[in-house]
C-alpha cells in the first residue's frame, strides 16, 4: 500500500497488537448479529413485508464493529442511509430498530424515521441520514461539543466513497484540522456510489484528499476486523488526548445492491458483474474472523455454532417483536415537529 | 427605558443570554471583528470556546450546528446574509427542520441562525434576498422578524432560551436604527403580533423591514380621513392567526405588505389564511404589495423601483377602500 510520511503511525499502529481472543470473539458476535439481522430484513422485504427500502450494510460489518469497539455511549456517531450495521454496532437495541423498520410504535424512532433515519441519542447515535454526506458536518459539531466539554468524547463519522465526492468533505477536513477536534472520518469505500461504481467518477485516492490538510491517515483493509480495529484504537486514542483528527479510509465491498429490489428499478440494466460479487464474497470478513478464532484456539468450531444460533435467537425474537408491534401514531407528526417550553 | 440601536439590541440580547447559560456558543464568518456590527466585543467578553470565527463554508456551519446542538450546546450562527443561507441548506431543509422528527422526538435543536436580509442598499441580487418564505415551508422552523430594536432583543432572547431551530433574520441597512427598549429582562414570546397602529378602515399586515413604510403610508393616509391599522406579526411562525383575523373583522380590508417576492410568499400565506378563516370579514379582494418575481437590481433607481414603498402601500389602501365606497376626504 502507498502511503506519505503520515502515514506511518498508522503503520507501526499495524505492529502493535490485534484484539485479544475474547475481544475478537465479541467483534465476531457483534458482526454475526448485524449479517444475520440484515439477512433477515432482506428476506421480509422481498416478501413486502417491509413499508420502506432497506439499504445493506451485509459485506461491510467489519468496518462498523471495528471502530465502534472503541467507543462507548457517551460518545458520538453519525452515520449513513446504509446505517443498520452502524446502530447495532455502537450498543443500539436489534428490536427497536427493527420495530422502526418496520413502521412500528415500539421502533426506536416511534415509526417516524424508518430504516434510513435510524438514531439512539442515548447512545450516541446520531442518526443514519439519508443526505449522502450530511454526517460529515454533523459529527464536526459534536466533535466540537466534545472539545468544549474537555473529558475526552470523540465523535465518528461514517461516510461512503460517494460522500467523498461531496464538497462538504473538504469543509470538514478543514475546520476539524484548524480547530484541532476529537473527530474520526471513517470512510468506507464499498466501490459503488449508488449504481455507479465509483472508479468511474472519483478522482486520485480519497485518502489523499485528508492527506492533503495533514491529517493522520490510515488506509485499511474493510474487511479485515483485526486491522479496523487496530486503525481505529489508535485514531480513538489519538482524538481522546487532544492529538486531533484522524481519516481512516476502508476498503470493503457492497455485496447487496444499492438498495433491497433495486432490480425492479434497473429493468435489464447493470452495473457490475457476478464475478465481481463472487470474488469480494470470498473475502468475507466474517468467514475471515471465523477463521482466525478457529486457527488461534480463541474458539472452537462447537462454540461458534453455539454463539451462531444465539444470535439467530435474538434476531427471530426482534423481527418477531417487530412484526407484533402496534402501528406508529399517525397523530404523532404534528406533534413531534416543535419542542414546547424553554430548556 | 434606553434608546438602544437594533444591532445594539441583538447584542444586548446574545450578552445576556451568554452569560445566562454558559452552553451557549456562537459562531459564524467574521464575528470575531463582527462585520455586521452586532456581535461587536463578544469574542474579547466571552472568549474563542464560545464565540470564533469560521471559514467559508456555509454547508458545513449549518450542519455543525445541528452536531453541536446533538451535543447539548445552544448554537448561534450568524450568517451573515441570508442569501448564504442556500449554500447551507440541505442542514436546514434536511436536518434542522426535521431531525426531531425523524427521531422520535429524541433530537433537540436549540439552534438560533441569524442572518441580515433584505433589499435597499445596492448589494444587488446576490445579497439582497428575503428568503423567509423557504423557510417556512420546511416545516420545523420558527421564522422571526423583527421591526424595531426591543423586539429584536426580546425574539433573540426568546429565540436562544428556546429548544427548537429559530431564524431571526435582521433587517439588513437597519442597524443603525433607533428605538426604546425596556430595561431589565425584556422577551418577546413568539406568535403574538405587535399592532403598532390601530385604525378602523383597513388592516395592513406589514413583515420585518416593511413595517416603517406602512407606518408612513398610515401617516400619509390619515390625512385624507383613512385609518390603518398596522400589524406587525413579528414571528411568521409561529403566526398570530387571532390578531390578523380580529382586525380584518373590524376593518374588512387586509393588504398584506411583504418584501420578499410575490410568488408563495409569506403574503401569499398570509392572504390565504384569511381568505380561509376570515372571508365573511372581507368587504373587497385581499391586495399584496410586494416585490415582483425578479432577482433584485443593482441601480438604486432600479432596485427602488422593484421594492414595495410607502406610495404602493398607500395606493394599495386607497384602492381597496375606495372600491368599497370610502371616499377618501
Amino acid at each position: 500500500m502507498a502511503t506519505t510520511g503520515l502515514d506511518q503511525a498508522a503503520e507501526s499502529a499495524g505492529g502493535s497488537a490485534g484484539p485479544s481472543g475474547d475481544e475478537l470473539l465479541r467483534l465476531y458476535e457483534r458482526m454475526l448479529l448485524i449479517r444475520r439481522t440484515e439477512e433477515r430484513l432482506r428476506d421480509d422485504g422481498a416478501a413486502g413485508k417491509l413499508p420502506g427500502a432497506v439499504h445493506l450494510y451485509i459485506g461491510e460489518e467489519a468496518v462498523a464493529v471495528g471502530v465502534c469497539a472503541h467507543l462507548g455511549d457517551r460518545d458520538y456517531a453519525t452515520s449513513t442511509h446504509r446505517g443498520h450495521g452502524h446502530f447495532l454496532a455502537k450498543g443500539g437495541d436489534p428490536k427497536a430498530m427493527m420495530a422502526e423498520i418496520w413502521g412500528k410504535a415500539e421502533g426506536i424512532c416511534r415509526g417516524m424515521g424508518g430504516s434510513m433515519h435510524v438514531a439512539d441519542i442515548s447512545k450516541g447515535i446520531l442518526g443514519a441520514n439519508g443526505i449522502v454526506g450530511a454526517g460529515l458536518a454533523i459529527a464536526t459539531g459534536a466533535a466540537f461539543g466534545a472539545k468544549l466539554d474537555g473529558d475526552g468524547k470523540v465523535s465518528v463519522c461514517f461516510f461512503g466513497d460517494g460522500a467523498s465526492n461531496q464538497g462538504v468533505l473538504m469543509e470538514n477536513l478543514n475546520v476539524s484540522t484548524i480547530w484541532n477536534l476529537p473527530v474520526i472520518f471513517v470512510c468506507e469505500n464499498n466501490t459503488f456510489s449508488e449504481f455507479t461504481p465509483s472508479r468511474e467518477i472519483t478522482a486520485g485516492r480519497i485518502s489523499d484528499r485528508a492527506r492533503a490538510f495533514e491529517m493522520p491517515t490510515a488506509e485499511v483493509d474493510g474487511n479485515d476486523v483485526t486491522e479496523v480495529w487496530r486503525a481505529a484504537g489508535e485514531a480513538v486514542e489519538r482524538a481522546r488526548n487532544g492529538g486531533g483528527p484522524s481519516f481512516i479510509e476502508a476498503h470493503t465491498y457492497r455485496i447487496q445492491g444499492h438498495f433491497e429490489a433495486e432490480a425492479f428499478v434497473l429493468s435489464s440494466g447493470g452495473y457490475r458483474e457476478q464475478e465481481e460479487i463472487d470474488e469480494w464474497r470470498a473475502k468475507d470478513p466474517i468467514d475471515r474472523a471465523k477463521g482466525r478464532l478457529l486457527e488461534t484456539g480463541a474458539a472452537t468450531a462447537t462454540d461458534l455454532e453455539s454463539l451462531d444460533a444465539k444470535v439467530l435467537r435474538e434476531v427471530d425474537e426482534a423481527a418477531a417483536y417487530a412484526e407484533a408491534g402496534t402501528p406508529a401514531d399517525p397523530e404523532l407528526a404534528e406533534s413531534l415537529m416543535f419542542a414546547t417550553g424553554e430548556d | 427605558m434606553a434608546r438602544r440601536r437594533f444591532i445594539q439590541a441583538i447584542n444586548d440580547g446574545l450578552i445576556e443570554e451568554m452569560e445566562r447559560n454558559p452552553r451557549v456558543v456562537a459562531y459564524g464568518e467574521d464575528v470575531e471583528l463582527s462585520i455586521m456590527g452586532d456581535m461587536r466585543g463578544l469574542h474579547e467578553r466571552f472568549g474563542h470556546d464560545r464565540i470564533r470565527n469560521t471559514p467559508i463554508c456555509e454547508a458545513t456551519l449549518t450542519g455543525m450546528a445541528v452536531g453541536l446542538a446533538s451535543a447539548g450546546y445552544h448554537v448561534v450562527v450568524h450568517m451573515m446574509f441570508s442569501n448564504f443561507l442556500y449554500t447551507g441548506m440541505d442542514a436546514i431543509a434536511n436536518q434542522m427542520a426535521k431531525l426531531r422528527l425523524m427521531t422520535g422526538g429524541q433530537m433537540e435543536l436549540p439552534i438560533t441562525v441569524l442572518a441580515g436580509y433584505g433589499a435597499g442598499s445596492a448589494n444587488a441580487a446576490q445579497h439582497s434576498d428575503t428568503p423567509y418564505a423557504a423557510l417556512m415551508n420546511l416545516g420545523g422552523l420558527n421564522v422571526l422578524t423583527p421591526s424595531t430594536p426591543a423586539d429584536a432583543k426580546g425574539l433573540l432572547k426568546t429565540a436562544i432560551r428556546g429548544r427548537n431551530p429559530s431564524f431571526f433574520l435582521e433587517p439588513s441597512g437597519r442597524g443603525g436604527d433607533l428605538g426604546e427598549v425596556p430595561d431589565g429582562e425584556y422577551l418577546v414570546p413568539f406568535g403574538v403580533a405587535a399592532v403598532p397602529r390601530e385604525g378602523s378602515d383597513a388592516t395592513v399586515v406589514a413583515i420585518g423591514r416593511m413595517v416603517r413604510p406602512a407606518l408612513a403610508a398610515a401617516d400619509s393616509l390619515a390625512e385624507q380621513g383613512i385609518e390603518v391599522e398596522v400589524i406587525d406579526p413579528r414571528t411568521l411562525v409561529p403566526f398570530d392567526e387571532a390578531t390578523v383575523l380580529a382586525s380584518v373583522e373590524r376593518t374588512g380590508h387586509l393588504i398584506v405588505v411583504d418584501e420578499a417576492r410575490e410568488r408563495c410568499g409569506a403574503a401569499a400565506e398570509i392572504a390565504a389564511l384569511v381568505a380561509a378563516k376570515g372571508f365573511d370579514s372581507l368587504r373587497g379582494p385581499i391586495r399584496r404589495v410586494t416585490t415582483p418575481n425578479v432577482a433584485i437590481p443593482y441601480a438604486p433607481n432600479a432596485e427602488a423601483h422593484v421594492l414595495p414603498g410607502e406610495e404602493r402601500i398607500a395606493a394599495a389602501v386607497a384602492e381597496a377602500v375606495g372600491r368599497a365606497g370610502k371616499v377618501p376626504a
